[in-house]
């Protein structure tokens, strides 16, 4: 099952790319653009049309390639209707984080929602490695509905930090070694103990 | 000459004030305050940079963030403002050949968006006040950490800066609908069709096309320009919000946790800041292109209505994308994520793809052409938002945003690089091209500094939006203070660029100086000694 660091290594390497194009491209057309002319390739309306075909393609398509391919798509648009195996309730309040249990114990491939409250101001709620990449997040509002199903693949303990800015007193929201998962054949060798490394 | 006389009194002649036309003296009014303002965001963002390579002595977690809410604040309203307000206020009125509406109202917007970022900087600077530019609810209205003085000084400050903004408006319809005295009537309300893009819609299930009253670029601006002003009053009704919370909360009544729902307060605010960030931006951007291109080139527009019809579906569609920055809200239904965060969202690349093409190719159709520092300027904004816009794609994907969401990467690879890249450097490229006209033919000081602007600035930005955008997807958040070093590397790298695009800056400012002269910019701020309505005086027109 892909997690972030498989999606976001992706995305280095393509957007990566794609960027070495466009500035070769740019690079490219500042140098022609000073030359006489020869011809007049990029007028023609069939590579115009073609042009506005990719980028409609491309632009709708990632949203495709993503429903069928990152696993928390799927599960994030139809949480209502999959039963979660396990609800862990977190409590926000004057910058403090409360857990109902701590830490919370996930077994792997076990549906569990994060159901996150704040009773002041709005918060974030994001899943942390012990190298700090993340593995997810969502914004935690007041008098809303903060709920975060996951599948965890990997065996590692991960921490919490607030992700979202809620004064300075909000800086550093952290609760290490908040969410231990168990049970899987692979570990994640980037989530380890805090304290422990 | 001396350096200290070319200094005082500008290169070969410096500012020629007497012959200057009041409306020359108000664009540079607007942009010279802009450029300054800029200044000032940079020298802010180089604070916070330190602060994120290694802890600083003077700037706590408090000063801080008091930087982050001004700084972007001075960015957007202080220095993109006040430049495009300035130039095209003196563009509209030039490119109809007709007088501005009012001078009056010019000088005003200039006087109030400058002074209402002063005022509004003040609130972070002396108060500390900082709630960030987002203000999500009840950050602004929580007085346990910030002084209720802080919050009014800033509500003041911003609604300044909106009522500015409503002037610049109202001249910039005026200006296109208005009759001057003298001239035959004119067809007002089908100049404002024209304008806002109705009469191009239209056209498009009409047989006998109606013929355009206003050129491409007015069209670009009356277009941004409605929802500059949609977003002020997005802003000003959260200002008035949260003055009735700071004078309850002033007067003993707390009314933090009553009346608003928190979502749906970020719902309507990001519907009014969006229309800045995909209404202003890329619609006065394309509209600049197009004009730049243009101007460059002394041709036509490649598919002039094609891009009139973009440029029509890019305010449409600033109107309702703004769901792409609640994808990570999950009480925000998924049917609003999906079909205005995502889909709308992707239209963005096809409307600004478009805008970017048509300049490439309106620029490659009249080769060769000289490498002259708009042209320059021009590709790397180009540039700048061909980086930009695919990164924003990615990240208003259900998938992607759970990952970068608040991350480095968001406010690197796309925010600073559409906004450093592809936004400032059009707006250069508009400045060196405007030089001229407004200055009555200045001559430009030194070519290599100039030489040197672009390529500090270029350098400096893109590697400044990407070493923070590596840092995002390494899952640096962004809005966040980290002590022990985590990501040094990135954060130094980023650092060397922040310095590039400072010493960018100081030699483009260097430039301008030595060009008009102190004298000269002092000059610009005295009544003009024409008394007239047109933008440029009679010989220069001719
Ligand atoms: C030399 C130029 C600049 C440098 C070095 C710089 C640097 C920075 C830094 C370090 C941050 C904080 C990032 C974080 O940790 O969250 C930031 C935030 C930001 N900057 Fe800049 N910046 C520059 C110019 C600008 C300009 C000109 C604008 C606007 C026109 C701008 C708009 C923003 C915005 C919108 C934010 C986000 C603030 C928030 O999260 O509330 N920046 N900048």
């Amino acid at each position: 099952m892909a997690d972030s660091i498989d999606v976001l290594a992706t995305l280095k390497l393509v957007y990566g790319i794609y960027a070495f194009i466009a500035i070769s491209l740019i690079s490219w057309f500042g140098y022609r653009v000073t030359k006489p002319k020869d011809d007049d390739a990029g007028a023609k309306p069939a590579l115009f049309w073609t042009y506005v075909v990719v980028l409609a393609v491309v632009g709708t398509g990632l949203h495709f390639l993503t429903y069928n391919s990152v696993p928390w798509v799927p599960i994030d648009l139809n949480r209502a209707s999959i039963k979660a195996d396990t609800v862990f309730d977190i409590t926000y309040e004057d910058h403090q984080m409360s857990f109902s249990s701590f830490p919370m114990q996930v077994g792997c491939g076990e549906h569990v929602v994060f159901n996150a409250t704040s009773n002041d101001l709005t918060y974030g709620f994001g899943i942390f490695r012990a190298d700090h990449t993340m593995v997810a997040q969502m914004q935690v509002v007041p008098q809303s509905r903060n709920d975060l199903m996951w599948k965890f693949g990997k065996n590692g303990t991960y921490y919490i930090r607030s992700t979202e800015y809620s004064g300075p007193r909000g800086a550093k929201m952290v609760a290490q070694n908040a969410i231990v998962v168990t049970g899987c054949d692979q570990d994640d060798v980037r989530a380890v103990e805090i304290g422990e490394q | 000459m001396s350096l200290i006389s070319t200094l005082i009194n500008g290169h070969e002649g410096g500012l020629k004030q007497d012959g200057m036309t009041p409306m020359q003296k108000i664009a540079l009014r607007f942009v010279v305050l802009g450029v300054l303002y800029y200044g000032l965001a940079a020298i802010e963002g180089m604070m916070m940079r330190m602060v994120e390579i290694t802890p600083v002595p003077f700037i706590d977690d408090a000063h801080f963030f008091s930087i982050m809410t001004v700084h972007p604040m001075v960015g957007i309203f202080g220095s993109t403002y006040m430049i495009v307000f300035g130039a095209f206020l003196f563009l509209v009125p030039f490119l109809m050949k007709k007088p501005i509406f009012s001078l009056k109202l010019a000088n005003a917007s200039w006087m109030l968006v400058g002074g209402g970022t002063l005022i509004m900087w003040l609130a972070g600077f002396v108060f500390s006040y900082a709630p960030l530019y987002t203000l999500y609810w009840p950050l602004p209205a929580d007085f346990s950490q910030f002084a209720i003085i802080g919050g009014i000084v800033y509500v003041v400050g911003v609604a300044l800066i909106m009522v500015g903004t409503f002037l610049y408006s109202y001249n910039i319809f005026k200006t296109i609908m208005y009759t001057p005295e003298g001239w035959d009537k004119q067809p007002s309300m089908e100049l404002f069709k024209s304008a806002i893009g109705f009469t191009g819609l239209t056209n498009f299930f009409k047989k006998k096309k109606t013929e355009h009253l206003v050129d491409l670029p007015v069209a670009a601006i009356s277009r941004g320009t409605i929802d500059v002003g949609l977003n002020a009053v997005v802003i000003m009704a959260a200002g008035v919000l949260l003055l009735i919370y700071m004078f309850g909360a002033a007067f003993g009544f707390n009314l933090e946790k009553t009346w608003v729902d928190a979502l749906l307060y970020k719902n309507m605010f990001w519907w009014g800041l969006d229309l800045i960030a995909d209404g202003l931006v890329l619609i006065f951007v394309a509209g600049t292109w197009y004009l730049l291109a243009t101007a460059i080139t002394g041709k036509k527009l490649f598919m002039q209505n094609i891009a009139r019809a973009a440029l029509f579906v890019e305010m449409v569609v600033s109107w309702t994308v703004w769901s792409h920055h609640l994808m990570s809200d999950q009480g925000q239904s998924n049917f609003l994520k999906v079909f205005s965060g995502e889909m709308v969202t992707a239209l963005e690349l096809i409307t600004q793809g478009l805008a970017v093409y048509i300049t490439l190719v309106t620029l490659s159709r009249a080769r060769p052409l000289k490498m002259t520092n708009e042209l320059k300027f021009l590709l790397g904004g180009l540039l700048g938002f061909m980086l930009a816009v695919p990164a924003g794609i990615i990240q208003a994907d259900l998938g992607m945003n759970r990952i970068l969401h608040n991350t480095q990467w968001i406010i690197g690879s796309h925010v600073h690089v559409a906004i450093l890249v592809g936004l400032t450097m059009t707006l250069y490229s508009a400045i060196y091209f405007l030089l001229p006209i407004v200055t009555n033919g200045a001559k430009l000081y030194s070519q290599k500094l100039a030489t040197a602007h672009f390529w500090l600035h270029i350098v400096g930005g893109i590697g400044m939006g990407s070493f923070m955008g590596m840092a995002g997807i390494d899952g640096m958040l962004r809005r966040s203070t980290y002590i022990d070093g985590e990501y040094n590397t990135y954060m130094i790298l980023a650092g060397i660029c922040g310095g590039l695009l400072l010493l960018a800056f100081f030699a483009f400012l260097f430039n301008v100086v030595m060009t008009v002269g102190v004298k000269g910019l002092i000059g610009i701020y005295s009544p003009a000694k024409i008394n007239t309505r047109e933008c440029v005086p009679a010989q220069q027109e001719a």
